[in-house]
């Protein structure tokens, strides 16, 4: 039965380093002893597209994709691609979303605007919503390129994976010389 | 051990434990990484093929010298494969062979969304369709077996979410004892003229009726009753969604889908109330059910289109759906040619000359979208060159001239050659861009003939594609430097005014190259902001680097402005803007 399932949404960007999220965040499931299954679409979303990553785990997974609004937690890279997804996501769920806007063609080009308020209005449908400045604490952590790894410590929180197995996870998934760093900026994340 | 696998990383190591030797493709979305995780082991000999049809031949070359071999191809490879597959079957196999067909329903990443089981009714082999990557691991190392056992070529079918959807596997050993290749005659088997191919021919069919037969003790066909009130057929990632969506339903879970366990379906059919087929795409199972003499309801509750989704299974059995947030259409965000793409002045040529592009498939495919809008057509691979001869058959003088086919390399090697060769054989007046950026991009920067690299990364041949043109009889062949936009629009404009065939040729590569010393990343460009009058000539282009600030006082004006994280340095907005505002940082 799936009422045990936790599920997860990562969105965001092409090219902003959902996919290793998801990988780490599914391994460090898979180390607490869950099944774990996680699916996403590559391909032509590598060209800067909009890219959705589900990661489902519990005592016994079936669909690999989060079924429509029965999403637990959505975890945003950028701010318009988090308000995109929101439909995924069950009354009450948790938002985790980067502050960082990236414009579409249509916005770079001058055509469209992009959407203002964004974060008051997701903030106004879920109040379990942390808006984090991913950069600025990587930054505090020693590399910018750890921002994905502190909000990954933000949702870990709000996971039910001990600690150790995400230690784990990130000694496996992250380049050898960068896991000190990533292990520090994914402490400062699940410590806020 | 346990390790999480995507689809594909479990089926390259299915063939990996399977023993085979040898595994070859040419890379299609969602069946590329197949071929990438065969490479991890030393064991298997891994290439990428100019073409499905070389790829699955190369295959069959192997088996019939003894070893297992392994293809992989996306649904539409399959159409390129089709010649040798149909025969294939009648020959059989010696080393067991297993050919992927990676189906994509939705069509994330293709141009339709046919369904490959009808490929496996009609080239009368066996097919086992996985659902998730535990048992795509299982079904190829099974699936080399059958092979062996029926003598046949056995189909695997997968499907985006199979592919690239990751789960928890348990892997296995590499078979040991499995007899060494050694060449073998055998013209009575695989000398498929008349005489032979009619011994053949029933063999096949026999072979289909023994597996049917078979199927229904094979642990690859599962029986699960539960609530007898539904009862529901599935398979691959279908058989997900219906127990995720209706857990309580009893199932059959299918893992052959050609031949079908006719037994097995009869029994089962009798201890349901109602009995359901949920099947993407086309009503495969559904039919043959139906055929038996079983009432069952399928496609008038599962749309023919697009793929399935827990979503869409609970709409179709009038299931609650939980309440979700209503949110406001926002500005998409398509793919787009990456910032210092070489295609980009291509295409910006083409829109100005007002050409009628016959287009093909790659990166470059993204050139029909504005601000560029400059394709036409787009069909299938190498269709743009035969298509581009037919169109200036039928139009008249001086529209003839505006008729350009634009392929890329990889494209141009896999089947765009044929139409080169028919083009000067013809006389065609057309002309041809071949965008040759050094890769095969789309798929996530694949090596080709072209590259001078292999799969294994051994140094290559590289095939020279003006002279290759030139062997063909092409007569006017230029090769023009794409990120020079004056002459990259003056030398089509040239070729294009020709009543004979010719071949444009641009040599820039592809920015995402890693391998060293092929793409140079220049000095990062900016705009002056006093010098820019805010005309957006440089937005035509375009380029994610470039963005459109607004002066923010309600006015329509406002200053271009160069993301310095993401210029390349491709100089081609510096050569659009008249005011001089735009130039190199260094």
């Amino acid at each position: 039965m799936s009422h045990d399932i936790k599920n997860i949404l990562l969105v965001g960007v092409g090219g902003q380093g959902i996919l290793l999220a998801s990988e780490i965040l599914s391994e460090a499931a898979m180390l607490a002893g869950f099944d774990v299954k996680k699916s996403e679409i590559h391909g032509m979303s590598q060209r800067g597209g909009s890219v959705v990553s589900h990661v489902r785990y519990g005592t016994e997974v079936f669909s690999p994709i989060v079924p429509e609004g029965e999403g637990d937690i959505l975890f945003g890279f950028e701010l318009m691609e988090t308000a995109r997804s929101l439909p995924l996501l069950k009354p009450g769920g948790t938002v985790v979303a980067n502050d960082l806007q990236i414009s579409p063609p249509s916005v770079l080009m001058g055509q469209e605007t992009y959407p203002a308020g964004l974060a008051n209005r997701i903030k106004g449908q879920f109040a379990d919503f942390l808006s984090v400045d991913g950069q600025h604490l990587a930054a505090e952590a020693g590399n910018v390129k750890a921002a994905n790894t502190v909000l990954l410590g933000v949702v870990s929180r709000r996971l039910n994976i001990p600690e150790e197995f995400w230690m784990k996870a990130l000694e496996k998934m992250v380049p050898r010389k960068a896991v000190d760093v990533n292990k520090k900026a994914f402490l400062m994340g699940r410590e806020l | 051990m346990k390790e999480i696998l995507s689809g594909n990383e479990a089926i390259a190591r299915g063939a990996y434990e399977a023993g085979c030797l040898v595994a070859c493709a040419y890379p299609g979305t969602p069946s590329t990484e197949i071929l990438e995780n065969t490479l991890k082991y030393k064991e298997i000999n891994s290439s990428w093929a100019p073409n499905e049809k070389v790829a699955l031949e190369v295959a069959i070359g192997a088996s019939f010298g003894g070893g297992r071999a392994l293809c992989t191809m996306k649904h539409v490879g399959v159409n390129v494969a089709a010649d040798p597959l149909f025969t294939l079957s009648y020959t059989g196999v010696r080393g067991g062979l297993v050919l992927v067909a990676a189906d994509d329903p939705e069509m994330h990443s293709s141009q339709n969304e046919q369904d490959s089981r009808n490929y496996a009714k009609s080239a009368k082999l066996p097919m086992l369709e996985p659902s998730d990557s535990r048992e795509c691991r299982e079904f190829t190392r099974l699936a080399f077996e059958l092979s062996e056992q029926y003598d046949t070529p056995v189909m695997l079918r997968s499907s985006t979410r199979i592919s690239h959807g990751k789960s928890v596997v348990e892997l296995g050993e590499r078979v040991t004892g499995l007899p060494a290749p050694k060449l073998e005659k055998n013209p009575a088997k695989l000398v498929m003229l008349p005489g032979n191919a009619r011994v053949r021919h029933p063999l096949v069919e026999q072979s289909l009726v023994d597996l049917s037969k078979a199927a229904a003790t094979l642990s690859l066909n599962r029986m699960e009753l539960r609530d007898s009130k539904i009862g529901i057929i599935s398979a691959g990632i279908c058989y997900q969604y219906v127990r995720e969506v209706l857990p309580q339903a009893s199932t059959l879970k299918l893992g052959l889908v050609h031949p079908l366990p006719h037994d097995l379906i009869r029994e089962f059919a009798a201890q349901v109330e109602t009995l359901y087929v949920i099947e993407e795409l086309d009503p495969f199972i559904e039919e043959q059910v139906k055929a038996m003499g079983i009432a069952v309801i399928g496609k008038q509750i599962i749309s023919l289109c697009g793929e399935l989704t827990p979503g869409r299974l609970r709409t179709a059995f009038g299931l609650p759906q939980p309440t979700v947030i209503e949110m406001e259409k926002m500005p998409g965000r398509p793919p787009n040619m990456c910032p210092g793409c070489p295609h980009r002045g291509v295409f910006f040529a083409l829109n100005q000359l007002k050409a009628y592009v016959t287009g093909d498939i790659g990166c470059y495919t993204l050139g029909f979208m504005p601000p560029l809008s400059a394709m036409d057509t787009c069909v299938c691979m190498g269709a743009s060159i035969g298509m581009a001869t037919g169109v200036a058959k039928v139009v008249s003088g001086e529209e003839k001239k505006k008729v350009v086919a634009v392929i890329g390399d990889s494209t141009f090697l896999h089947t765009g050659i044929n139409g080169l060769m028919d083009m000067v054989y013809n006389n065609s007046p057309a002309t041809v861009i071949i965008l040759d950026n050094s890769i095969t991009a789309m798929t996530g920067r694949q090596d080709n003939p072209a590259t001078g690299y292999t799969l294994m990364d051994d140094p290559a041949h590289a095939v020279n594609i003006p002279l290759l043109c030139k062997a063909l009889g092409v007569k006017h062949i230029r090769i023009v430097n794409p990120l020079d936009l004056e002459e990259t629009k003056r030398v089509i404009a040239e070729e294009m005014e020709r009543s004979e065939t010719s071949v444009v040729i641009t040599d820039k590569p592809c920015v995402l190259i890693k391998r060293e010393d092929v793409f140079q990343k220049g000095p990062v460009y900016a705009v002056e902001t006093e010098a820019c009058t805010g005309c957006r000539a440089c937005l035509k282009i375009g380029c994610p680097a470039i963005e459109w600030r607004p002066a923010g006082d309600g006015s329509k004006k406002g200053k271009a402005f160069i993301d310095p994280l993401l210029c390349t340095g491709c100089d081609v907005c510096r050569q659009l803007c008249k005011f001089n505002a735009i130039g190199s940082t260094k």
